[in-house]
């Protein structure tokens, strides 16, 4: 929650400064080339985890699916919510719905592709989708079974989320909690560029 | 985009050759980056008063795709469970 305070903050500050004028004028590809070297840190940090891949293996194989549920039943929602939004085009709102509430990154990705109207909306969609998350964790358990806050969590139950999902769900989902957030994660730039592209 | 792409494997094949060290700087590293890249962002809102203007708008647009996107994941999650769980009590 702190972290994503945080974030929100900078984003501001960022407003701030591009509203009032503070910043000399940038040179075009700096959020490429930093964006760049995010995504090289990110994936050193997915390699590394090699302890992670050892301990799937324990895993119920037919939760294995969770990973897969959670990706269809956002896009299958989202497609939904785009009958809403006529001025959007299908492959937009998805793009938005792919970002699984890792919100930096694919904000920063579709505001590079799309510009930084969708670029806003992916950010505080996916912003809200972490909140909402922490705050109706015990609700979904109640309602929809154990899985239903990891899927909400999306790409962030891998950290953010886990604690609420451990008091919420059980202790027992903590191991399929981070091999969904795992993939989850890893399957963001991927939908998101792919989204982007049509 | 294949760019991006190609540079997270690159990371990731790093990543797997230093598997044996602990890369404390790393997690470090992007947080950073992230801030950096949101606060870019930041910039580009700020600085482009169409979306300034509209950003109520895209707030509503926002809460609406994330509502419907979350709705979807849950069913499919409860689907799941129901599965798995019906299956469970079935093999004891």
């Amino acid at each position: 929650m702190k972290g994503s305070l945080i974030i929100v903050a900078f984003f501001v500050l960022g407003i701030a400064c591009g509203v009032m004028n503070w910043l000399p004028q940038l040179p075009d590809n700096v959020s490429f080339f930093t964006l760049c070297a995010l995504m090289f840190c990110v994936g050193i940090t997915v390699g590394n985890n090699t302890a992670m891949l050892k301990s799937f293996i324990r895993l119920d194989r037919r939760l294995l699916l969770l990973p897969l549920m959670t990706i269809v039943g956002t896009l299958a929602g989202t497609a939904v919510a785009a009958l809403g939004l006529p001025h959007r085009s299908l492959a937009d709102c998805l793009a938005v719905g792919s970002g699984f509430g890792y919100y930096s990154l694919s904000s920063i990705f579709i505001t590079r592709y799309r510009g930084p109207d969708l670029g806003t909306v992916a950010l505080l969609a996916n912003i809200l989708r972490e909140v909402i998350t922490l705050l109706g964790a015990p609700l979904m358990v109640r309602f929809f079974g154990p899985l239903a806050p990891i899927s909400s969590g999306g790409a962030t139950t891998m950290d953010t989320t886990l604690p609420i999902i451990t008091r919420t769900s059980g202790q027992e989902f903590v191991i399929l909690s981070l091999f969904h957030g795992f993939l989850v994660d890893f399957s963001v730039p991927f939908l998101v560029t792919l989204f982007c592209s049509l | 985009m294949l760019k991006i792409v190609a540079i997270m494997l690159c990371g990731v094949a790093v990543g797997f050759l230093m598997r044996g060290r602990r890369l404390r700087v790393v997690p470090h590293a992007v947080t950073v980056l992230i801030w950096l890249l949101l606060f870019l962002l930041g910039v580009e809102v700020g600085s482009n008063p169409q979306v300034l203007g509209g950003i109520g708008e895209l707030g509503l647009e926002a809460l609406w795709l994330c509502l419907a996107g979350l709705a979807g994941t849950m069913l499919a999650a409860w689907a799941l469970w129901r599965y798995v769980d019906s299956r469970r009590g079935r093999d004891s």
